[in-house]
């Protein structure tokens, strides 16, 4: 008799466990905390960067990047340029988005044109070269540029290659960012401004064996000593860009872990030189006193007091990483002297008011701050105009701002840093710089195939953009210090600080 | 409260002195506004550095011989940017309620004396500005005006103008119904005489106890528009800014949020107590502590 | 007591008008031009701008302007917020539930602790116990809230790790978390409230224990306790009761600073947020519904007041 029990009590402790495997998991929900709210959430007309890091589970691409920045099939399963302007995607089969309806070539299609040709597009400048896309069969589309681009392949692995539903698109129109069907991983839920964003597991995504978890909500949360408190007292299992101060009490906790990345990006000061009216000032008008502004500034000891050293300083908006980087285009020391005579050339009254838009985080306004007492010492009388994110992307766009403290996720490709940036008409040209020189070189640059070659036009635009107008100013090169509960497995870092949901579980 | 009964040999001010002086919590507040109200005046001459000067080298130190506070984000020595918030403050806090006083003091007698028209009018708009909480009306200020100090101080001034207005009006109509007014009006004297030789001296007293809390309240209320980033902006020092800027370095460097938070607790205080002072010794009616 | 119901609700109306002059004129000093910044990526396009200010009224005259956000408001058409595009009343109507569960929670907790401290210090007057109360009630006055709420963050939620340190979670979705999330906000919230409450309960304790019934009750031989708390308490109330409906009002403007530091989307970090976001109409149209609120709840209070308090019940 006991011997029957004890053989009972030995099975059930064998088969337990695999039963306990067979049963279904614990509903997984991720809460990530944002950095920041994102704008609209429709492909073809946002602008935030954690707008794209909401996309990861929302819209799937037809290609994506990996670790080693290498383009890798998504929506798409493999491309190959047939010539120099034309482009044959394969799509993958079987790709279904949240409202059921099947992604085919005239789904690509649409949405390629709509990024193109939508009333507001940020995407257009992103695609100009694409004259229009041919649909070959249900599973092949053919891309027409009007010229060779070096550069077209990687905007299909961010929002231009982002793929809606035609159905839900034409339904919606200008409203598609508060409902999006699109064909990633999750579905859209529901959306609080400001508050949270719902994203649920959509069960006929095409790699959905990779997805293991049943919600995300996305909170935005500004501040980063809430948004670490969160983190520390559980409420969020991931927080994205903390800041390096944290970094060594993240360390310290068992329960967290922490990654620093070197981004693909930038931070800098936009100058409005012709957007607007706001733009007649004499920052706007003479490059001299930009230049001033510039020198006035020590980036070195602004990063070392607010980022403890952890970035990295930059005249330029490729980093150090990018083939593409400039060598001999770095910053300049700190020399208030010539400021002060470049101004005085300027026949410019000190103290000159200028107005710095800074965006609502607690380390960019130090940054501000730091920045306000640097130049002050050059005759500069800076004030500080603290905004929320996703509203000073706005001002600045339709010109309502003198200088603009922004930063830029960065892309992989070189034109992805620049081009829209610099060229006249380019989408996020805020300040509406325009030297026709310039916009030669950088159209030439996009075609140009020839790395050596790419790069020695980068320099020239460097030299005249920066060297010689002052148009921009960049500060530096950020590190993406990702933090998450150590009971998240999975995530994999990538430079271009997105998160990934493919392969993270909650254990 | 009127000034009829004067007892014999001691003038009321004198008595309301000596009663004030009794409390001991009420001369503490005394001494602690009135050393606020110097540090304030006289920062150029007493803080040990410019409030303004950043060093990136003294970055976060903690308290020592050097900074008796220690120094902020920036460098810059907390104990200067501490006695220089203490202008900020002293502004908001006092010059608003001068102004509300200046408003609210002339409107409020209006109303109680001429009566009629004039009172209801006053009146609903008092009773309007009222509805609308401080904070509230002040942030709206801000977004429509811009964040400055000088906004901020115009908030407090208007929403603190009302409770003025509502005092003196009282106080007007109080002394209105008195004899002797009604002869000093039959002798066929002014109206505003009556009230600057008969109503004025005796609304002093119960105005002096409001504006003293109103000045309180006006403190906290500027550093939670600084607080906001509302209010006084930088690198100009607030007490309310300086807390804001220090919630990033909660663990590293608490000292950062203590000294401008206890501060404005202590001068709070200090200003409660001496309203409270004030009211016991002038209110005859007041209950005996 | 209906005659003089509409009497009061009569006099509210010209405050109402004039709250509602001032709250649009409050437009006018507005930088910069709305059509424009609603125009969005079409504003190079004159008749797109034209079309936009036929549609707000911005080239009809000053009085004929307010006359149409007059009767648009008398709708319950508060405009639109600039940022997205929905009606300011339905934010206002998502918002302030939240803000109005931790207003309740904090009154519940200033109530708890003003009013029994508030009667300990009138009964035990002039003894230590008082002294401690007044103190209390002084500090909580005099402390920054925002101050108080920083360091219980660090202290709860960082050192101890007892409660989230920010965030809301809907009393509807789960009541523990929605408690955990709301508990400190309205105890911060509170203390404020507690400290007026405190001193003003206890300097009515203390006039009523001195009254003449109550003089005559000790000497009828009553146990202390009835004379305090039959007699004595039942008056102290009154103001209270009054003062409370007003004072709740002024938690909704409490609740600002300690939404902010606690990250709970309320009524308070909304208007917040909007200036952050230069949206004129979501701060107008707080301002207008705060001030509505607050005319509401001085009614009640004023309701309240002739309710209970006998001896006015022949107004």
């Amino acid at each position: 008799m006991r011997a029957s029990i004890k053989a009972i009590l030995a099975a059930a402790a064998a088969i337990l466990p695999a039963l306990a495997s067979l049963a279904p998991a614990a509903a997984q929900h991720l809460r990530i905390g944002l950095r920041e709210d994102p704008d609209i959430l429709d492909p073809t007309l946002s602008r935030t960067y954690v707008g794209r890091i909401v996309y990861m589970a929302l819209c799937d691409k037809l290609f994506d990047i990996n670790e080693r920045l290498e383009v890798v099939p998504q929506l798409a399963t493999g491309f190959r340029w047939e010539s120099p302007t034309q482009l044959l995607v394969t799509l993958r089969e079987g790709v279904r988005f949240h409202d059921g309806t099947v992604m085919d070539a005239e789904a690509v299609r649409y949405s390629l044109n709509r990024h193109l040709t939508m009333q507001g597009s940020f995407r257009r400048s992103e695609i100009a070269d694409m004259e229009r896309v041919e649909v070959v069969d249900p599973l092949t589309v053919r891309i027409l540029l009007k010229a060779p681009s070096a550069s077209f392949l990687s905007a299909l692995t961010d929002r231009a290659g982002m793929i809606v539903s035609p159905r839900a698109a034409e339904e919606l129109g200008r409203n598609f960012g508060t409902r999006p069907v699109c064909a990633g991983p999750f579905r859209f839920v529901e959306r609080v401004a400001q508050e949270r964003i719902v994203v649920e597991r959509f069960r006929d995504y095409w790699d959905a064996g990779n997805i293991h978890f049943d919600r995300v909500t996305y909170l935005p949360i500004p501040d980063n000593t809430v948004r670490l408190a969160n983190l520390q007292s559980g409420a969020v299992e991931f927080a994205e860009r903390m800041e390096p101060d944290d970094l060594r009490t993240i360390q310290r906790n068992r329960n967290l872990r922490a990654v620093a990345v070197d981004e693909l990006g930038y931070q800098g000061i936009t100058i409005n030189v012709a957007n607007g009216e706001r733009a007649n000032t004499p920052l706007g008008r003479d490059a001299r006193v930009r230049r001033a502004f510039e020198l006035a500034i020590d980036r070195a000891a602004v990063n070392q007091v607010v980022y403890g050293g952890m970035y990295t300083p930059t005249r330029q908006p490729f980093p150090p990483a990018s083939p593409f980087h400039v060598r001999d285009f770095q910053p300049e020391p700190r020399n208030v002297e010539r400021a002060r005579a470049l101004l005085r050339e300027a026949g410019v009254a000190t103290p000159l008011t200028v107005e710095m838009t800074v965006p609502n985080n607690p380390d960019l306004r130090q940054v501000g701050e730091v920045i306000q007492a640097m130049v002050a010492e050059a005759g500069f009388n800076l004030q500080l105009r603290a905004m929320e994110f996703a509203s000073s992307l706005q001002a600045a766009q339709r010109g309502d701002f003198q200088t603009y403290l922004v930063g830029w996720s960065g892309r992989v490709d070189p034109d992805g840093n620049i081009y829209a940036f610099t060229r006249s008409g380019g989408g996020q040209n805020d300040g509406r710089y325009s030297d026709p020189e310039v916009d030669r070189l950088l159209d030439a640059a996009r075609s140009e195939l020839d790395i050596e070659k790419r790069k020695d036009l980068y320099a020239e635009v460097l030299r005249i953009s920066l060297g010689r107008d002052a148009h921009r100013i960049y500060l530096w090169h950020r590190k993406n210090i990702m933090a998450h509960s150590a009971r998240l497995v999975g995530y994999r870092p990538v430079s271009d600080g997105m998160i990934r949901l493919q392969g993270m579980r909650l254990q | 409260m009127s000034a009829a009964a004067i007892p014999a040999g001691e003038s009321p001010s004198r008595r309301a002195l000596r009663r004030f002086l009794r409390h001991r919590l009420a001369v503490f507040g005394l001494v602690v506004v009135v050393l606020f109200i110097l540090a304030a005046v006289l920062a150029p001459l007493i803080a040990p550095y410019d409030p303004l000067q950043t060093s990136w080298a003294r970055i976060r130190k903690p308290p020592s011989f050097e900074h008796w506070m220690g120094t902020d984000e920036n460098g810059r020595d907390v104990l200067s940017r501490v006695i220089w918030g203490a202008r900020a403050s002293l502004m908001a806090g006092v010059v608003s309620v001068l102004g509300a006083l200046c408003i609210g003091v002339p409107l409020g007698l209006l109303a109680g004396l001429a009566g009629g028209w004039a009172d209801a009018v006053i009146s609903r708009i008092a009773d309007a500005m009222l509805s609308v909480p401080f904070l509230i009306l002040a942030i709206a200020l801000a977004a429509f005006l811009g964040p400055a100090l000088e906004n901020a101080m115009l908030a407090i001034a208007i929403t603190a103008s009302p409770v003025f207005v509502r005092l003196s009006r009282g106080m007007a109509l109080d002394a209105k119904s008195t004899d002797w007014i009604e002869a000093a009006r039959a002798l066929g004297n002014p109206p505003w005489r009556t009230a600057f030789v008969h109503v004025l001296p005796n609304i002093i007293p119960p105005l002096l106890v409001q504006a003293s809390l109103a000045i309180a309240e006006a403190i906290i209320a500027e550093a939670a528009l600084s607080f906001l980033g509302l209010g006084q902006q930088p690198p100009q020092p607030s007490w309310g800014s300086m807390l804001n800027s220090s919630q990033r370095f909660l663990t590293q460097a608490p000292w950062l949020s203590i000294f401008p938070g206890a501060t404005i607790m202590l001068v709070v205080l200090a200003f409660n107590l001496m309203g409270d002072g004030l009211r016991d010794a002038l209110d005859p009616r007041a209950e005996k502590r | 007591m209906g005659l003089w119901l509409l009497r009061r609700v009569g006099q509210v109306l010209p405050t109402m008008l004039i709250l509602s002059m001032l709250i649009f004129g409050l437009q006018q000093l507005m930088p910069g031009d709305p059509a424009l910044i609603l125009a969005g990526e079409e504003r190079g396009d004159p008749q797109v701008l034209a079309a936009i200010r036929a549609e707000l009224g911005l080239d009809r005259p000053l009085h004929e302007q307010y006359l149409i956000w007059m009767g648009k408001v008398l709708n319950g058409d508060f405009g639109f917020s600039w940022r997205i595009r929905v009606p300011v009343s339905e934010l206002i109507l998502a918002k302030l539930p939240v803000t109005f569960q931790l207003a309740s929670m904090a009154f519940v907790i200033a109530v708890a602790i003003g009013v029994p401290l508030g009667i300990l210090s009138a009964v035990r007057r002039d003894t230590p116990a008082d002294w401690a109360a007044n103190g209390a009630a002084l500090f909580g006055i005099s402390t920054p809230n925002f101050w108080l709420g920083i360091m219980m963050i660090l202290l709860f939620s960082v050192e101890l790790g007892w409660l989230p340190p920010s965030g809301y979670v809907p009393l509807t979705e789960d009541p523990w978390q929605s408690l955990a999330t709301t508990i400190m906000p309205a105890f911060v919230l509170g203390t404020g409230v507690a400290s007026v409450l405190m001193r003003h309960t206890r300097a009515a304790m203390l006039t009523a224990l001195a009254q003449d019934y109550v003089r005559t009750a000790r000497a009828k031989g009553l146990p202390e306790r009835l004379v305090v708390w039959k007699h004595a308490l039942r008056n102290a109330l009154i103001p209270v009761v009054t003062l409370g409906a007003i004072e709740f009002g002024r938690l909704l403007a409490g609740a600002v600073l300690t939404e902010q530091i606690f990250t709970i989307p309320g009524f308070g970090k909304l208007i917040v947020d909007a200036v952050f976001n230069r949206d004129y109409p979501v701060v107008q149209g707080v301002v207008l519904a705060t001030a509505l609120i607050f005319i509401l709840l001085s009614l009640v209070a004023d309701i309240l007041y002739m309710l209970i308090n006998p001896r006015l019940r022949q107004a």
